[in-house]
């Protein structure tokens, strides 16, 4: 990674086909492998979780239940009674990109939150469905929410843009949000290692002087847990904001 | 783009300076870190659109698998439960309202044995007050009629000692006059006198 006097803090991000040749004729990089891992991960931890199925719940059962009502309450909270029927698809995404999230702070580890290719795609599929549930329930009084309510008429040429930019921009924002928080603490967690590796290299002193980098590296360890709970949360909400718009009549 | 990484690089270095003031070979570090482009936008790369065509396959399964197996089964334990924690509930009512009737009817119960207790004490205090006051009647008139016949005997033995009082009053004040006169008094005047003095003192 750290090479001399330069830091390669953006190579932890780089693709690698895995499991050989099949891995590059199918494209399977360790960004899916990670995916797979999280998605088990989750599975395992619900199915694992419930399996006593005590009316008095262990502690990983209970666990498993607080995730579940933390979703469900999310969702039904904030869009709603309709709310029940997309709490599979929050729970979904807010447990694949917290696992990733996490899996990511995982040593020889990969991250497929830090792609922007992934965040987008996740972006997107919460827009497009947005905007499929909204022409669904509103029809084409959809369209009338480019224009608020109580302007007067001749500011349109100048609100329905801004309005459009604004809705077009969520699925940029939703992407880049989560994606530059992960790259961000990646990137740190990279270049305090590689300080300490270098200062190491300066014999007695450094090796005292090394110290300093681990120290903050485990800080920044903590603070990686708690952007990764967040932005997971951030990513959610805001989905369940977006389809409470979309339900509402 | 290459610019772009690096002064994000930059950012993040000057960022964490603060954090480290502590190791100058940061400083001289950053500036050298290597202005590669990020990997994330190297769309030229087979794998980075790769892993999208995969992550949509694997959130599609991993949604039907926990929207259609996972998520129902915690439900089901937590209707479960609910309807456990109801149907406790409702146990535990039913129980309450059959132990309040039982407090009742226990409540009721002793009220009725007070009452009867009560009577019976106040009964056997009404027996004895009577008996007392029959025994107490019964023995006043048994008093009165010893008193009664006492009082007989005594006016009796009254009426005895006064006769021989006036028998051995005759015979004295015949004595005394015949000491004192030496003559001898007829018995019938000696009576008359005596019965006049006798009358005068109410004897």
């Amino acid at each position: 990674m750290a090479a001399g006097s330069t830091i390669d803090a953006l190579g932890q991000f780089e693709l690698h086909p895995v499991l050989g040749g099949l891995g590059e004729a199918l494209r399977f990089s360790q960004s899916p492998l990670m995916m797979i891992v999280a998605s088990v991960a989750v599975l395992a931890f619900l199915y694992v979780g419930m399996r006593p199925k005590a009316v008095v719940p262990g502690r990983l059962q209970a666990a498993a239940e607080i995730c579940y009502d933390f979703i469900h309450n999310m969702a039904v909270d904030t869009i709603g009674p309709e709310g029940r029927a997309f709490f599979p698809f929050v729970f979904t995404l807010f447990f694949f990109i917290l696992a990733g999230n996490y899996l990511g702070l995982l040593p020889f580890s990969f991250a497929f939150t830090s792609h922007v290719a992934v965040t987008v795609a996740l972006a997107l599929m919460v827009f497009v469905l947005s905007v499929i549930v909204s022409l669904k329930v509103q029809g084409a009084k959809f369209f009338a929410h480019f224009m608020p309510a109580g302007a007067p008429m001749a500011l349109a040429p100048l609100l329905v843009p801004i309005e459009i930019l604004s809705f077009l921009s969520r699925p940029v924002s939703l992407s880049i949000r989560l994606f530059a928080n992960m790259v961000a603490g990646h990137v740190m967690l990279e270049m305090f290692a590689a300080f300490t590796i270098m200062l190491a290299g300066l014999g007695l002193i450094g090796d005292a002087l090394a110290v300093g980098p681990v120290v903050i590296n485990v800080a920044l360890m903590a603070l990686e847990l708690l952007v990764g709970a967040l932005q997971a949360y951030v990513f959610a909400i805001l989905t369940c904001i977006y389809l409470r718009e979309a339900v509402a009549h | 783009m290459a610019r772009s990484a690096a002064s994000s690089i930059r950012r993040v270095a000057s960022l964490a300076t603060p954090l480290a003031l502590a190791l100058p070979v940061m400083v001289m570090a950053a500036p050298g870190a290597r202005a590669a482009g990020m990997p994330q936008l190297d769309f030229a790369n087979p794998y980075v659109i790769g892993q999208v065509i995969w992550g949509a396959v694997i959130f599609l399964v991993l949604y039907v698998l926990l929207s259609r197996s996972a998520l129902p089964k915690v439900e089901a334990v937590l209707t479960s439960r609910r309807q456990t924690i109801d149907n406790d509930l409702d146990i535990a009512r039913r129980a309450k309202a059959e132990a309040d009737g039982a407090v009742d009817e226990l409540h009721q119960a002793r009220r009725t044995a007070m009452a009867e207790a009560q009577a019976n004490v106040d009964k056997v205090i009404e027996d004895a007050r009577l008996s007392a006051l029959r025994q107490t009647q019964e023995m006043n008139a048994r008093l009165a009629v010893e008193i009664h016949e006492a009082e007989a005997r005594v006016a009796a033995a009254r009426k005895a000692a006064l006769g021989s009082l006036r028998q051995i009053a005759d015979e004295t004040a015949q004595a005394l006059v015949r000491q004192v006169t030496g003559a001898s008094v007829p018995a019938d005047v000696v009576a008359r006198t005596v019965d006049h003095a006798a009358t005068a003192r109410g004897l």
